[in-house]
């Protein structure tokens, strides 16, 4: 342990801490930027200056390693002014829009520029001016917000592993932004969001649908229907002033026929679908004999980036479409026709944590219904935005159910948002189609050094090594190993955000912590109790439940069938890395819908 | 995507030439990025993914590196080349009447090309002969001691009339 | 160690060149100025007279004083012929060579006494240098037949044979040698505590990155005496246990690269470099790593990540290069002339060098002339000389009758001396004393024609131009900077303008993450200091009193040259000029900026109006 003084006060830390942080320990809060504990930290914003005696200039205190009778300073009125001063640079390059920004209120920047009481601005100059990229499905980036902190380039190289973000050019006019401060589209950009939520500032948001819902609401021809992933029903509590992740399904039923859905379905039905399906498959590679490893296919991003950075197994993902366009292709055909409406006029809304789903829907092959199978997406911070423009407090509204047909779904399918959640759930069926016996909670052992949990399981005859890698940052190191030949895998698991989708890149953005594991750790504590509602399930493997053996029944004839394999599965395609010419403006325009 | 794969191949042999030697080392991107600008005389999109391909770099990483360092280009220059040392001594001893005299008679400014595609033009931070100062180089010549006149006469021996 | 000595002479086979032998400047500046085509002349001759068997032609690196460039010394008077061209190689061969005439034409005469000066020992610029570093810079070929003859390596081979690695410290220690790349740091310090980190390997790193735009000792150390700079890193290495170096270059020297190249084969092939170095057991290679054109690659945290082939963004110390360096490997990173240093010490011992300097700043300092100076070029002087004694004993002061006004030394991170300094002594502590830094030794000279608003508008331009973009401060920082030093350039400013500029160059210097851009403001509060009054004119009389800054300058009558012929007064077609006294006047409010008047002067006396817009760089 080290002992140092931090504003007069004795404070002993682990060596190599830094005084930032043994500043937090005594209750003082150093300002951040940059600083993201454990994930990102090149001291590159400045506001967390302090004054360490015998040193000739202030230090950065988020790198600063503490030293054994080092005596600090972290509010006098040099480095409060200095701090000031650091602000006040930082607005001469920031456009002041903070009225008609997404991030107003939620804004780290603005958020300092308060506490630390800018009034004016005692030097302005050239502000930089760069084009907004709007044109990816998923991500919206608008550089002149970018205070240049490099969190989303942390993130998208050491967790996401796909390494779009990189500082370009030099002097005043360098920015962060993929290869020559182009658009995402040009980039191999996976569409997972996670930088969204971990930029301090609106440089980086979601590309938002609610005008397009909001439209499709409005118009008396559609017949309007919502669907929502299992993690929204408690996400939003704490929007509202609730307990963190306290379940509000019921009252979010009724909010959502407020905002005149004309039906309101379960999202964790198509997941139990989902179970079935990659079931289904397994079993099948199984007498075939492969290809193993089967990789889920029901993340969006994970599948585009195994189809842009490692092509060769692309034969190794599961067919099965994800829940959100099993579900939307269920709608468009089944609910269609059972309730006589022409799928043309049925509009449907799903509502995710995620943003890759917005890319996702637009895929070509995502027409199993004739037409595009889901019409919109929403992620849980646009929901919000949704209900808050609506005036519907969940707090003030009734519970009510879900519509049926669709009605409700099994455990397996509810835990599907959780991290190992589609594994344990697919496994669940498995094991008891293999081998008829029922299986217990499924433990996994952690392989630490890799970021990833395996395990063995025996099912009947079969010995079968399973896999999870949160993050694809962890499947490409688990992908080299099986290539290299390192490991053997028969099933495994790939969620391209911390923790699942529960950790998604749509969720609400949480700024009151400078810790990456604190912030993941919030996102997913907001859609915890998954694993609760699955225990309090009737029924929790998806081959019980009674809605979709009725639903195989009636409709979809066995499964991996001809309809179910019409309707739920796609094929996949290795794809390039990246755009040989780049978007010119008139393009960047059309595609942008 | 296989068949531009194989065009990029074709078409860059030379050039693979040199990346053959530095793949799987580290540290070496900035001297494979020199390399193909020499062979190329500037750094072109494509030749750029072909590096970022074939060395396993992300392109953003890539362009990043060349957006940083001045002496890489991303356009090509004039078939002749000029630069103007703006090192200090060279400032204080009048470059700026340099470029003055480049813009009257060939009417470019640094970072631009002539419209015939004959003379580029771009200042350099100090080329180490601050004693001979102003120093310009053109092409592969450096020449100290230069003033508008000298100028004007070396600019007619690259061809300009 | 003596026998070690001669099995390696006997495999380089060193050659001493014959008597009679010529010697030519191949330095960087000689051959902007042609010393190429006069070498290629040279020979033709020699060929002529059938004399190339006989005479060897050997091309050395900078000679120091670039003023006489080309540069062709003829052995063995030492005779020194100067600003030759292609013409003169013959005469020199028909009259020198072969018909023992001196061709007094060719000769350099003293500025002031006129008086002919023909070796090198004539000349006041070498007589009052001490040149240690310099030893080997234009006196032989950068060849390690020559650098051996000149006792080159042999420290290398005591080091090996006599002294341990702390030995060599302890020697490095005892000298006081400081770093000679700007810090100022003490070298055997520095290796100390590299000798004691934890790493799997160790590295050497030469930092020849020489950004600092004005200063090219660096580059002809390099290119003029290449050996004494891997020696200098072979020692390096030796002492803290490295097995590997890098030289960093800069892109811009191609010729220091192809020189080190060669000496670095040289060295391979003589076993000075590579595995079991002389057969002592010690392993040590170098490899060159070229910059790319950004000078904060000079600083050490960034030239490692250049080193690693990324950008060169500085980051975070601690930790410091000697713990986690190349790779997170322990490396010590030391200057060109530091290591150049290194030899001579080990040889002679650091008492020895003690000796030379001052208390704390000891041996000698190389510094780069150039600028309003009458000899450019190379001078080394032991530590603490004066600056006076470098401008006007050395070099010979400002030419064309000018006032010397400012010395500008450490470039973009340093800061002006002034008349008043001139008695200063050179050494670390007394330049920042007085707001400036030794840097890596340029020093620009400036005259009564320099505007200090526009050196400090330059300055920044360059820093603003340079900064990598990271760190807040420094990104936005120096344009701010800039653009309030140009508003009052321009004639906008006002006084609240300087409180900002002080204030933002404070913040700066507090919290900028590197040296770049703590030191970024350092033109711009010693200017402020020493020629306030300056920036005041611009400010408050719209006016620059050097008459550079363009928008603040009229067309003026020199009153000092015009002699009252009236023909600028007849010409003038707004009728603006008039005649006051003995001279003529021209009324600002009037001129209509036709320029008419400075053609028409047969004495040059009008100034024009400046057209000059902001430097613009690409
Ligand atoms: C912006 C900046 C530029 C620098 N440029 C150089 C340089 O060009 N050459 C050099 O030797 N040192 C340069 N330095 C100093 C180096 O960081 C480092 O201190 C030095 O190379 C150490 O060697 P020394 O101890 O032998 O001086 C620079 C420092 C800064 C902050
Ligand atoms: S990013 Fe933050 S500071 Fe900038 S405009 Fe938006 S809310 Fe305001
Ligand atoms: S915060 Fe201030 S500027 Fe913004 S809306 Fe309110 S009063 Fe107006
Ligand atoms: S959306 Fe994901 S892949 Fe795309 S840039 Fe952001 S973090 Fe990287
Ligand atoms: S885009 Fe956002 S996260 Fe990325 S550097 Fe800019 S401000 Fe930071
Ligand atoms: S893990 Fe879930 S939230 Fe994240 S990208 Fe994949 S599907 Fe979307
Ligand atoms: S001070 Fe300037 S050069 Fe140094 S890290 Fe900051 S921005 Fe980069
Ligand atoms: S510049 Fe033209 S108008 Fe002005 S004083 Fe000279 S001649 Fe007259
Ligand atoms: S022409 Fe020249 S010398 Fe004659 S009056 Fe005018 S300024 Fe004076
Ligand atoms: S520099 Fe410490 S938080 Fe940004
Ligand atoms: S300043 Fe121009 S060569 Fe050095
Ligand atoms: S380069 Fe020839 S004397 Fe300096």
């Amino acid at each position: 342990m080290i002992n140092l003084t931090i504003d007069r006060q004795q404070v002993s830390v682990e060596k190599g801490t830094p005084v930032l942080e043994a500043a937090r320990k005594i209750g003082i809060d150093i300002p951040t930027l940059c600083y993201l504990k454990d994930l990102n930290a090149p001291a590159a914003c400045r506001v967390c200056i302090v004054q360490v005696e015998g040193r000739p200039a202030f230090e950065a205190s988020c790198v600063l390693p503490a030293e054994e009778g080092m005596v600090v300073h972290t509010n006098t009125p040099a480095v409060l002014a200095a701090r000031k001063q650091v602000l006040e640079l930082f607005l001469s390059d920031h456009p002041f829009e903070c009225l008609t920004c997404e991030r107003n209120l939620n804004c780290e920047l603005q958020r300092l520029a308060k506490r630390y009481g800018i009034r004016d601005l005692p030097v302005e100059g050239e502000r930089n001016h760069y084009p907004i990229d709007h044109v990816s499905p998923s991500v919206v980036r608008e550089p002149d917000k970018c205070i240049r902190c490099r969190r989303c380039v942390s993130v998208c190289e050491n967790y996401i592993s796909a390494n779009i973000y990189r500082m370009m050019d030099r002097s005043f006019q360098a920015v962060v932004g993929p290869a020559y401060n182009g658009s995402l589209m040009e980039s191999p950009c996976i569409y997972c969001g996670q930088c969204i939520t971990v930029c301090p500032t609106s440089a980086l948001r979601e590309q938002d649908s609610t005008a397009r819902v909001f439209e499709a609401l409005a118009n008396p021809e559609l017949h309007v229907v919502v669907q929502t992933a299992p993690s929204i029903r408690s996400s939003i509590a704490e929007e509202f002033g609730l307990p963190v992740g306290t379940p509000v399904e019921g009252q979010m039923v009724a909010a959502l026929r407020r905002l005149g859905f004309d039906r309101v379905f379960d999202d964790c039905v198509a997941a139990d679908i989902c179970v079935i399906e990659e079931a289904t498959e397994f079993m099948e590679r199984l007498k075939k004999g492969g290809p193993f490893p089967q990789f889920t296919s029901c993340c969006p991003s994970w599948v585009l980036f195994c189809e842009k950075f490692y092509p060769q197994f692309v034969a190794n993902l599961s067919e099965v479409k994800s829940p959100q366009q099993i579900f939307g292709a269920l709608v468009k055909t089944y609910y269609a026709k059972r309730a006589g409406i022409d799928p043309a006029k049925i509009f449907v809304v799903s509502v995710m944590p995620c943003v890759s789903k917005k890319y996702e829907l637009l895929r070509p092959e995502m027409k199993a219904s004739g037409c595009q199978d889901i019409d919109a997406e929403i992620s849980t911070r646009e929901f919000v935005r949704m209900l808050f423009q609506a005036g519907l407090d969940i707090r003030k509204l009734p519970r009510e159910e879900f519509d049926s047909p669709l009605g409700s779904a099994s455990g397996a399918g509810v835990i599907f948002g959780s991290t190992g959640g589609v594994l344990e759930a697919t496994l669940r069926t498995v094991y008891e189609w293999a081998g008829e016996k029922p299986l217990k909670r499924l433990e996994f052992e952690e392989v630490r050094s890799l970021e990833y949990k395996e395990a063995v399981i025996h099912a009947g005859p079969h010995e079968l090594r399973v896999a999870v890698a949160r993050g694809t940052g962890a499947a490409r190191r688990l992908m080299d190993q099986v290539l290299a030949g390192k490991k053997r895998y028969h099933f495994v698991e790939v969620m391209a955000c911390p923790g699942g989708c529960v950790g998604g890149g749509g969720q609400p953005i949480y700024i009151e912590t400078n810790d990456w594991n604190e912030q993941v750790s919030h996102r997913t504590r907001r859609a915890g109790g998954l694993y609760q509602l699955d225990r309090e399930r009737e029924y929790r493997k998806a081959h019980e439940n009674p809605v979709i053996l009725k639903l195989y029944e009636e409709y979809l004839g066995r499964p991996g069938g001809p309809r179910a394999h019409k309707l739920f599965h796609s094929g996949h395609v290795s794809r390039k890395l990246y755009a040989d010419e780049p978007l010119l403006k008139k393009e960047r325009d059309l595609v942008r819908r | 995507m296989k068949r531009t794969a194989i065009k990029r191949k074709e078409k860059y042999q030379e050039l693979d030439g040199v990346l053959e030697k530095y793949k799987g080392r580290k540290g070496v991107l900035i001297k494979a990025l020199s390399e193909a600008q020499e062979m190329y005389g500037f750094l072109s999109r494509e030749v750029l993914i072909h590096i970022a391909c074939e060395l396993d770099v992300p392109l953003s990483e890539v362009t990043s590196v060349v957006s940083f360092y001045s002496l890489f280009k991303t356009e090509p220059s004039g078939r002749c080349h000029i630069e103007i040392c703006s090192g200090t001594a060279c400032y204080v001893k009048g470059m700026q009447d340099l470029l003055e005299t480049l813009e009257e008679e060939i009417n470019i400014k640094p970072g631009e090309v002539t419209g015939d595609g004959r003379f580029g033009l771009s200042t350099v931070n100090c080329v180490g002969a601050c004693s001979a100062a102003p120093v310009v180089k053109i092409g592969d010549e450096l020449i100290g001691d230069v003033d508008s006149k000298r100028l004007k006469q070396l600019l007619g021996k690259y061809g300009h009339d | 160690m003596i026998n070690l000595m001669t099995g390696l002479k006997e495999r380089v086979a060193g050659t001493k060149p014959r008597e009679r032998h010529l010697l030519l400047c191949g330095g960087v500046p000689c051959l902007s100025l042609g010393c190429r085509q006069v070498k290629e002349a040279v020979m033709r001759e020699l060929d002529n007279y059938k004399l190339s068997g006989e005479i060897e032609l050997l091309e050395a690196g900078c000679i120091g004083n670039c003023r006489l460039g080309p540069t062709l010394i003829v052995y063995p008077e030492g005779v020194v012929y100067r600003r030759l061209t292609v013409e003169n190689a013959k005469e020199i061969i028909e009259g020198h060579v072969l018909g023992g005439r001196l061709l007094e034409h060719l000769l350099h005469r003293d500025d002031l006494t006129n008086e002919i000066q023909r070796r090198r020992e004539d000349m006041p610029f070498y007589r009052k240098q001490q040149r240690l570093v310099l030893r080997n810079c234009g006196v032989i070929p950068p060849h390690i037949e020559s650098y051996m003859s000149n006792q080159g390596y042999a420290a290398l081979a005591k080091a090996l044979t006599e002294l341990s690695p702390g030995q060599v410290i302890e020697e490095i220690l005892r000298s006081g040698l400081r770093g000679r790349g700007g810090g100022g740091f003490p070298t055997g310090r520095k290796w100390q505590a590299a000798r004691e980190a934890e790493g799997p390997r160790k590295y050497v790193i030469c930092n020849g990155d020489e950004g600092d735009p004005g200063a090219f000792m660096d580059r002809s150390i390099m290119e003029g005496d290449p050996h004494s700079v891997l020696e200098g890193m072979i020692l390096a290495g030796y002492a803290v246990g490295a097995g590997q170096g890098y030289i960093y270059v800069r892109a811009e020297y191609p010729l220091a690269v192809r020189r080190l190249e060669d000496a670095i084969a040289e060295a391979r092939k003589a076993l000075l470099l590579g595995n079991n170095i002389l057969r002592q057991g010690f392993s040590f290679d170098v490899e060159i790593r070229v910059g790319a054109g950004a000078f904060v690659c000079g600083e050490e945290t960034a030239l490692i990540s250049s080193v690693e082939g990324t950008r060169g963004d500085p980051s975070p110390r601690p930790p410091f290069p000697v713990s986690k360096g190349v790779w997170g490997c322990p490396t010590v990173i030391n200057n060109v002339e530091t290591l150049a240093n290194i030899p001579p010490i080990i040889l002679n011992g650091g008492e020895w060098f003690s000796r030379i300097g001052t208390e704390s700043s000891k041996g000698t300092k190389v510094f780069a002339l150039a600028g309003k100076i009458r000899h450019s070029g190379l001078v080394e002087v032991p530590m603490g000389t004066t600056l006076r004694e470098v401008i006007f004993e050395i070099a010979g002061g400002i030419p064309d009758n000018k006032e010397f006004k400012a010395a500008q030394t450490g470039g973009p991170s340093g800061g002006c001396l002034t008349t008043g300094h001139l008695d200063l002594p050179l050494d670390y502590e007394s330049l920042r004393e007085a707001g400036s830094i030794i840097g890596s030794g340029g020093l620009i000279v400036m005259d009564e024609d320099t505007c200090m608003v526009d050196v400090a508008r330059y300055f920044s331009g360059f820093n603003r131009q340079e900064s990598c973009g990271k760190c807040t401060t420094c990104r936005i920082g120096t344009k701010r900077m800039l653009e309030i030093l140009e508003k009052i350039a321009g004639g906008r400013g006002t006084e609240e303008d300087l409180a900002r500029l002080e204030s933002l160059a404070e913040l700066l210097r507090n919290a900028s993450l590197c040296g770049l851009g703590r030191s970024a403001p350092n033109p711009v509060l010693s200017t402020l200091r020493h020629f306030r009054d300056e920036y005041l004119a611009h400010i408050r009389e719209k006016r620059c009193p050097a008459g550079v800054c363009p928008d603040l300058t009229r067309h003026v009558i020199r009153e000092e040259r015009c002699r009252g012929c009236g023909l600028c007064h007849n010409i003038c077609p707004a009728g603006a000029i008039s005649k006051e006294g003995r001279t003529f006047r021209i009324d600002p409010d009037k001129c209509v900026d036709c320029s008419a008047c400075v053609r028409e002067c047969p004495f040059e006396a009008v100034r024009g109006r400046k057209r000059r817009k902001e430097l613009t760089r690409a």
